[in-house]
């Protein structure tokens, strides 16, 4: 498939501003690491999305280079769904654009499809299906060949630890058993770009471990992933860049530890009660 | 479109209705027990003896041709299922039948014999004909004598004047020929199982709308949406599994029916063209469960809401509407489930010809009605329930 260049080519540098604290105006020179001349494979610029009298995404802009493992931070009701809504082109912008690859969301949906590997944050399995035979669902519906799909799934549940249970439906499995068969569904098809959607998210730890595992795993083979998350102990395990996202607003960029050493704090969190007074578990 | 989409869904839908015990039960369970339960309560089981029914016969004509109108008392009589009693007025039967001594009233107008004899002077003209009418008074307290006895009537009207070839009356004409309706071996089922038939088709409505708001209520039509199926090869892999269903589920109604007694003068033609004719009936219902499903907000409100479709689709259309007032077997012409009943009661219970012009035109209009509500139910689901 031939590549396009993205039309929106400004990240060099990135202003943020928050209309809701506006004693906060923070300028962030994007990360040289997640930007040295690596080609965008995701591009938002100025996105905005309301639903009625609520305004779900504000204003948004960032990009994320190819092969980043790439954050979207923020409490529930953020926005971090909605924007991964408009990149999958299952929700249109209000305003604003955004590439996928070089395609854009709103005209070119079917190419965007075929790269994409999507995992929703509320689980979506067919309960009277097999754990495989949800996974093989999806992979015919990419088009995989009998024996590449056999092949694939069987990898993705050795590596979920779902390979005993594969053939029990899976309205008899635990909930960390379906979130992990959530995930399988979106990547058997070997995506080139994956948006996962709070994938650990009630998940125990074990099995929050081995999806982490999973997902550095992605990042090594040069996958590109878009993640949401509410945790930001994972993000900082994880990601190479993050994005904190609040009432629909980008209100911090970069990774994990420029964050950190610029408000001079420990981790993440203490990042989000720098910039909202909040904790990020408390909602908005 | 892409055949390994379209056989992934349809492989997925009807793992979803064979292991669903819902699905399974409305699909499955339902229409085979709906026709053993009333086989057995109608007498497809183990009965010999047939109801008889009392009838009282007024006879007004007193034309030039009387012949016609005693060969035809002459076949009702022969048919030993009903029991005629002749009176002189109607008024003096129409008493009867209130008192409930009799359980229908047949007048024979005064113009019958002219108006059979004006039939075989000119079977093509029909501008020639003297049109008369017989009137039928029922015992509206009896549903099956409001179901019985209407079809033989006409039938025994239509051997009279048309000869050997029942329901069709394009044909060389044959006077006085006995009835061809064997009614003795006949039981109430097998006057009711044309309308069984689609009855248990219809509830495939309530069965697609839940799967769809069921599967929309789970995120799972947008994730779908994330995967490069296109909206054809979605709705074709939905459809493509619940026709195999339907064409299940009347294969097992059919069988069911033979094997507790039910019998019909059907050559094995009539029988396929049934078949199919229920089949294609049950793409109509998908249609109908597509359009309950874009309307319905939750799988709890498409089991209600299916119920707009189902009630009017079984009590107007079915062996349900038969003892009901005119005008709402007037109503039932507007259904496509009349025709379907329509169209078996003359391929099952007359025994007409799969080419004969009722069974043809009510082909025709289930068909056209069944793509029409399908591509409708599509166009629907696709704009307000795909979301």
């Amino acid at each position: 498939m031939v590549k396009r260049e993205p039309s929106f080519q400004i990240f060099g540098e990135l202003f943020v501003t928050c209309n809701l604290w506006p004693e906060i105006f923070i300028y962030f020179q994007n990360s040289e690491e997640s930007m040295s001349g690596e080609q965008a494979e995701i591009v938002i610029e100025t996105l905005t999305k309301e639903f009625e009298d609520v305004t779900a995404v504000k204003e948004l802009s960032l990009a994320v280079s190819k092969g980043e493992l790439f954050g979207l931070l923020g409490p529930n009701g953020a926005g971090k769904t909605t924007t991964i809504n408009v990149l999958c082109g299952l929700v249109q912008p209000t305003s604003g654009s955004a590439t996928v690859a070089g395609y854009d969301v709103l005209k070119e949906r079917k190419q965007i499809k075929s790269l994409i590997g999507v995992c929703p944050q509320d689980t979506a399995v067919f309960d009277y299906l097999t754990g495989r035979e949800n996974i093989e669902f999806f992979g015919n519906l990419h088009l995989m060949s009998r024996e590449k799909l056999k092949k694939h799934v069987s990898t993705l549940l050795e590596r979920m630890g779902l390979t005993e249970d594969a053939d029990r439906r899976v309205q008899k499995y635990s909930g960390g058993m379906r979130r992990r068969v959530n995930l399988a569904m979106a990547l058997v098809h070997d995506p080139q770009i994956a948006f996962l959607d709070e994938p650990t998210v009630a998940m125990d730890p074990q099995s929050r471990r081995a999806v982490w595992e999973f997902i550095k795993g992605l990042k090594n083979v040069g996958k590109t992933v878009i993640l949401t998350t509410h945790y930001m102990e994972e993000a900082e395990e994880l990601c190479d860049r993050v994005g904190i996202i609040d009432y629909g607003t980008l209100i911090a960029l970069g990774s994990p530890d420029q964050l950190t050493e610029k408000f001079g704090v420990k981790n993440l969190e203490e990042v989000f009660i720098e910039l909202t007074g909040r904790h990020i578990r408390e909602g908005v | 479109m892409k055949i390994q989409r379209i056989f992934s869904f349809a492989k997925k839908d009807l793992k979803s209705i064979l292991r669903e015990p819902g699905n399974l039960f409305l699909v499955i369970l339902f229409p085979v027990v709906l026709t053993v339960v009333f086989g057995i309560s109608f007498g497809a089981i183990g009965s010999e003896q047939t109801t008889v029914y009392q009838i009282g016969l007024v006879n007004m004509d007193s034309g030039v041709n009387p012949e016609w109108s005693h060969t035809f008392t002459e076949n009702l009589v022969h048919m030993e299922i009903l029991k005629t009693h002749d009176y002189v007025d109607e008024t003096a039967a129409q008493n009867d039948l209130v008192q409930g001594k009799i359980h229908g009233v047949i007048v024979i107008p005064e113009l019958f014999g002219e108006s059979c004899n004006s039939f075989v002077r000119s079977p093509e003209d029909p501008s020639s004909w003297v049109e008369t009418t017989v009137e039928l008074y029922l015992d509206s307290g009896s549903l099956f004598a409001t179901q019985v006895i209407p079809p033989i009537v006409q039938q025994v009207l239509v051997s009279l004047v048309g000869g050997e070839q029942p329901a069709s009356l394009s044909i060389p004409i044959q006077v006085g020929i006995p009835s061809l309706i064997d009614a003795e071996k006949l039981t109430m089922f097998d006057y009711m199982a044309p309308g069984i038939f689609p009855f248990a088709a219809i509830f495939l409505i309530m069965i697609v709308a839940q799967s769809f708001t069921v599967d929309r209520e789970k995120g799972l039509l947008r994730r779908i949406n994330t995967t490069p199926a296109t909206p054809a090869e979605f709705m074709l892999g939905h459809t493509m599994s619940n026709m195999v269903m339907a064409i299940i589920q009347v294969a097992l109604v059919f069988l069911m029916a033979f094997i507790i007694g039910y019998s019909s003068p059907a050559e094995k033609s009539g029988l396929v063209f049934a078949f199919v004719i229920v089949t294609v009936f049950a793409l109509c219902c998908v249609g109908f469960g597509l359009i309950t499903a874009a309307i319905s907000k939750s799988p709890g409100a498409a089991t209600g809401i299916s119920f707009i479709f189902i009630l009017p689709l079984m009590f107007l259309g079915t062996f349900v509407s038969v003892g009901f007032s005119s005008v709402t077997q007037a109503a039932g012409k507007f259904v496509p489930s009349y025709y379907v009943t329509d169209a078996l009661t003359s391929l099952l219970l007359r025994g007409a010809p799969v080419t004969s012009s009722t069974v043809v035109l009510d082909f025709v209009v289930v068909l056209a009605s069944s793509v029409v509500v399908l591509v409708v139910g599509v166009v629907l689901f696709e704009k307000y329930g795909n979301a």
